[in-house]
């Protein structure tokens, strides 16, 4: 039972995983210096779960457990809302790490810099968060409307 | 007389668009700088961002950010209660 698209799509697919995966971390990773963000980076990385599952077909989509997506997307929402948290001794989304020489905490020179990834204080981290949320969250819609989508599947 | 009321209100819209339309304010000169002017010139150096979108987003509007979080957990949750159900085949 040989679903989804031809070979070559296929093998295409495989191939284009690690830069389309690595595009959406570096998005993610560098949305306090350069455009883009938690939300874009997210999209960018669903976007090779949509590409996965119309190259390879509904057999894989029903195959593929949908936990692990659910369980990361409510566990990135939870960190998010804890990380806005931690800053509450001064305000709801205090950012308590900026310049503080910890984690993400360096100072940034002030003016036009090339920018330095250990800025941003919490930042990167809320970064993170919201970009597996959005990540889990659309593979997850595209999982499932792409399980139980109508139609056929010899088309 | 359902015509009449119909020209009426249109005109009245008419009216009243030109108007906002002629009293707006010229673009880039908003009432209040203070909020802007603090932003550009200390935002940089307060939350160690280059990114001035991304702090304005991430760090002072940050409850927008959770609440778009949430709106995307919520229409996962709505796509997961639809369609989630009919997997016992």
């Amino acid at each position: 039972m040989t679903e989804g698209r031809s070979r070559i799509v296929r093998n295409v697919t495989c191939l284009l995983a690690v830069p389309v995966m690595v595009f959406g971390l570096y998005v993610v990773l560098h949305g306090h210096l350069t455009p883009g963000g938690g939300f874009a980076g997210g999209a960018v990385m669903a976007t090779f779960i949509a590409l996965f599952l119309v190259s390879f077909g509904k057999d894989i989509a029903r195959r593929l457990d949908s936990g692990p997506f659910s369980v990361s997307e409510s566990l990135a929402l939870l960190a998010f809302i804890g990380l806005a948290l931690l800053g509450i001794q001064v305000t709801f989304f205090n950012n308590f790490l900026a310049n503080s020489g910890l984690l993400f905490g360096l100072t940034v020179p002030s003016g036009a810099n090339p920018g330095f990834l250990g800025t941003g204080g919490v930042i990167p981290l809320m970064n993170l968060a919201v970009g597996l949320e959005v990540f889990s969250g659309l593979s997850l819609i595209l999982i499932m409307m792409y399980r139980s989508g109508g139609g056929g599947d010899n088309d | 007389m359902r015509r009449e009321v119909k020209v009426m209100t249109l005109a009245a819209l008419f009216v009243l668009l030109l108007a906002a339309a002629v009293s707006l304010r010229p673009f880039g000169g908003p009432v209040e700088t203070g909020m802007d002017d603090h932003f550009i010139l200390n935002g940089q150096g307060e939350t160690g961002c280059n990114n001035m979108v991304t702090s304005v987003v991430f760090d002072y509007r940050g409850m927008d950010t959770l609440g778009e979080a949430t709106v995307l957990f919520a229409a996962v949750t709505g796509i997961l209660v639809v369609l989630g159900r009919e997997r016992d085949d």
